[in-house]
């Protein structure tokens, strides 16, 4: 797989990938350091750290690991300027927004629905079957997540009713996109209005102007009472949503599935090459549809953690592009599920950093929402070494 | 056409949406469409997305869809048509209709947005950017230079934002002819920059935010001098503003650039096959990225006639929630990326989002909050039937067969 998928990191020697993780980690360091609970008040020591970061980052590039280079001088440079500014504001400001436990927990409440959506349309891509519908699918699964939960009054039926409905919305797509041989872009299109109007017309024709009902069952949090004694961990880890430990299990345990067992291999060779893969009796068809209909489930997981474990409440068009942010994980993550379940937290933390910055500027920490769009926009540019999607993504497959 | 056994398709399996070089199934799909079927297809496909929404309606209300689609009808205003109505419900036909034209015009200009790039194998998913991008800067400089002189006000403001939508269209063409990134993952991201630019623009305490009022989230108000004039209606009550022949503009242009120059003739020859025009001598980078420009102009004069004609202000939930662009692309796709195809599309759209509008459903017949559900649904089922023109072109088949016996 990484001889087809990523021929530049097959050639480059394993070691330079290390010095790279070392660029990274000092580039955030280099950051860090001007930060509570350190809060260095001189920029030197940023820049210090930060310099070597890039030094370091320029010799990995130079010697043709491009990629992860290139990552190890945009976080020394990225780190110096956040350390830099911290150094202009105040203690007391700098304390108010960066408090990293409700930071790293709010980023993993942003992360969690990107998650899910983004190991679904890694599965749906990897068959070779492109799915910007999943903005939708999400949709669909906060909706019907919330639906199922008031009618059959328990959280878990309406997590069953949102991973159905998302599994029918797919069908249509896997349909259109497979039997049918539509363009599989005007198929998602028409999956994402389809959403939106179904989704609100539904709401208003059931709930209308009261809103959903606010005693909805809610998937419920865990509690980790034998955190109590570490406050800082007790913060993050104590009291977190089950779907969140669910995506957390989800990352490892698709990384498994895709890279080590022989369903993984199938879904990889449809992806890839088609015709091989029906020469050699796999189904193309037949996995093609398991894997977009597998990225519905998961999409309307997503949502539904957005419904009925977050909000707890649903209103029209909820997910607000978070499906879209999703696409964008799964291309800034190439097309792996720790790549792109490291995007997604990369996404969630500049959200939930968004949300605590206005301390400083009302207006400018929006900002920081447009970062997971610019970042994949320079990532399928190929600024830091080329995004490259599964061979066969896109194609309809005709069997002959 | 007759035999639908066969797939209609002549499309070689090879090609890909994703390769720069190759040319994409569907577009073939609707030469044999338009070919067979002209005006057949697309009404067909209108009538199976309204019966289908019908449907809907008879399910989840029990109301008749006729009635719906009739107060939809009249509230669009299409009975100023009907020479028959005539006295107080002839003015408020008239009202309605000129509402109708107001949407119409952006919808021609987006929908030409999507259909240009389309014409060179492109998909612009990214209308709306480039729409908020024109909106921005038309906004911007018909609030400031007070005291200019209006036509130069209007024009200064009109052609800004053509060339701000240009070029932010332009970025996904310059990343498509260089690197060959993927038109619609980059225009998918240039919406959501150009949304947050806009939400920082005109947020408290941004840049662009009012003056006067420090508490709403909403641009200047524009000049006197920079609003368009208004040619039918009452200024006062959102008459008919002169964009109506930007928009008619636009389509001669859109026909003029595809049927007669050189430059459409490249990017029509760069959509049915890159690589016979790459060998035929033509720079097929240049195109994509020339298509793209032309595209995002499109959308950019949509939006700045949207400001200078109707809204005169840009507000931050105008920004997040508006999706004029993105039915754009049902408009392109129902209209078979002609001119005249558009222009049907779009007054077809702009009638069904004016009718559904708090504003002009008679509530008694049916619940507007509904109604413009029913509207985003009437178009997701437009861009289903269009993706999926195997059901259309079957059912085309069926009808020709009968026929002839």
């Amino acid at each position: 797989m990484t001889s087809i998928a990523l021929p530049i990191a097959a050639r480059a020697p394993r070691g330079l990938r290390a010095v790279a993780w070392i660029g990274i980690a000092l580039g955030l360091i280099g950051c860090w350091i001007a930060l509570p609970p350190i809060t260095a008040r001189s920029w030197v020591w940023s820049l210090v750290v930060c310099l070597i970061a890039v030094m370091l980052g320029i010799g990995v590039l130079i010697r043709g690991e491009r990629r992860f280079g290139a990552f190890a001088i945009a976080s020394g440079v990225l780190g110096f300027t956040v350390g830099y500014l911290a150094t202009l504001s105040g203690v007391g400001k700098l304390e108010t927004v960066v408090v990293w436990s409700a930071l790293i927990a709010s980023t993993l409440r942003f992360a969690t629905p990107l998650v899910f959506a983004a190991i679904g349309g890694m599965f749906s891509e990897r068959s070779g079957v492109t799915n910007i519908g999943l903005e939708g699918m999400m949709l669909i699964g906060a909706f019907f997540g919330i639906l199922g939960a008031d009618k059959f009054g328990t959280w878990w039926l309406g997590l069953l009713t949102a991973i159905a409905a998302g599994a029918v919305t797919a069908l249509l797509h896997a349909v259109l996109s497979i039997h049918l041989r539509a363009d599989q872009i005007i198929g998602g299109t028409a999956i994402n209005f389809l959403a939106l109007g179904l989704t609100g017309y539904l709401y208003i024709d059931i709930y209308g102007a009261e809103g959903t009902p606010t005693d909805i069952s809610g998937i419920p949090s865990v509690n980790l009472g034998f955190l109590d004694s570490f406050s800082f961990f007790d913060v993050i880890f104590g009291d977190l949503n089950l779907m969140i430990w669910f995506a957390v299990i989800l990352i490892p345990l698709s990384w498994v599935v895709l890279f080590k067992t022989p369903l993984g291999l199938r879904i990889r060779a449809v992806g890839e090459h088609p015709k091989a893969a029906d020469t050699v009796g796999i189904s193309v068809y037949g996995i093609r549809y398991g894997a977009v209909i597998l990225s519905g489930m998961l999409a309307a997981c997503g949502g539904a953690y957005l419904s009925i474990g977050f909000l707890n409440s649903f209103n029209e068009n909820m997910t607000a592009g978070r499906g879209f942010i999703a696409l964008a994980a799964v291309i800034f993550g190439n097309w792996r599920p720790f790549g792109a379940a490291a995007a997604c937290l990369l996404f969630g933390f500049s959200s939930a950093l968004a949300q605590r910055l206005p301390e400083y500027s009302d207006s400018a920490a929006v900002l920081f929402q447009a970062l997971p769009y610019v970042l994949t926009l320079i990532a399928v540019a190929g600024g830091v070494g080329r995004s490259i999607p599964p061979a066969a993504v896109g194609r309809p497959y005709k069997k002959s | 056409m007759s035999d639908l056994d066969q797939p209609p398709v002549g499309a070689p399996v090879d090609p890909s949406g994703l390769g720069p070089e190759v040319r994409q199934p569907w577009l073939e799909r609707y030469d044999v469409a338009a070919k067979a079927g002209g005006l057949v297809a697309p009404v067909l496909t209108a009538l199976l997305a309204f019966a289908v929404g019908g449907l809907v309606v008879l399910i989840t209300t029990g109301k008749n869809p006729l009635a719906t689609y009739r107060a939809i009808f009249e509230g669009a205003g299409f009975n100023w048509f009907l020479p028959w109505v005539q006295g107080t419900e002839r003015q408020a036909a008239a009202f309605n209709m000129q509402q109708t034209l107001i949407i119409t015009t952006t919808l021609v200009l987006t929908g030409l947005a999507v259909a240009f790039a389309f014409r060179c194998g492109l998909f612009n998913i990214g209308g709306q950017g480039q729409y908020i991008t024109g909106a921005i800067f038309a906004v911007w400089i018909g609030s400031s230079f007070e005291g200019l002189n209006p036509f130069i006000h209007v024009v200064f403001a009109a052609v800004a934002g053509a060339l701000c939508g240009a070029l932010w269209a332009g970025i996904a063409g310059i990343l498509k002819a260089t690197v060959g990134a993927h038109e619609v993952i980059s225009t998918i991201m240039l919406n959501w920059i150009a949304i947050w630019i806009g939400v920082f623009l005109f947020g408290l305490g941004g840049p662009l935010q009012n003056d006067r009022q420090e508490f709403v989230p909403v641009s200047n108000d524009i000049v006197e001098g920079a609003k368009l004039p208004v040619f039918w209606g009452d200024p006062v009550f959102q008459g008919l503003h002169i964009g109506f022949f930007v928009a008619i503009a636009g389509l001669i242009i859109y026909w003029l650039i595809l049927s007669r120059t050189t430059l459409g003739y490249g990017v029509k020859a760069v959509g049915f096959n890159p690589e016979a025009a790459r060998y035929g001598g033509i720079n097929v980078p240049r195109n994509y990225f020339l298509a793209m420009a032309i595209s995002g102009a499109f959308a950019g004069v949509a939006g700045a006639m949207d400001i200078l004609g109707w809204q005169f202000r840009l507000g931050q939930d105008t920004v997040q929630q508006a999706t004029i662009a993105f039915v754009g692309i049902a408009v392109a796709l129902l209209g078979r990326n002609t001119a005249i195809g558009v222009a049907l599309a779009a007054l077809l759209f702009g009638g069904l989002l004016t009718g559904t509008s708090t504003r002009n459903l008679d509530p008694e017949i049916f619940r507007p909050e509904l109604a413009s559900n029913l509207t985003l649904l009437i178009q997701g089922l437009v861009v289903l039937f269009v993706g999926a023109d195997v059901i259309v072109l079957w059912l085309m088949s069926r009808v020709r067969r009968r026929k002839p016996a």
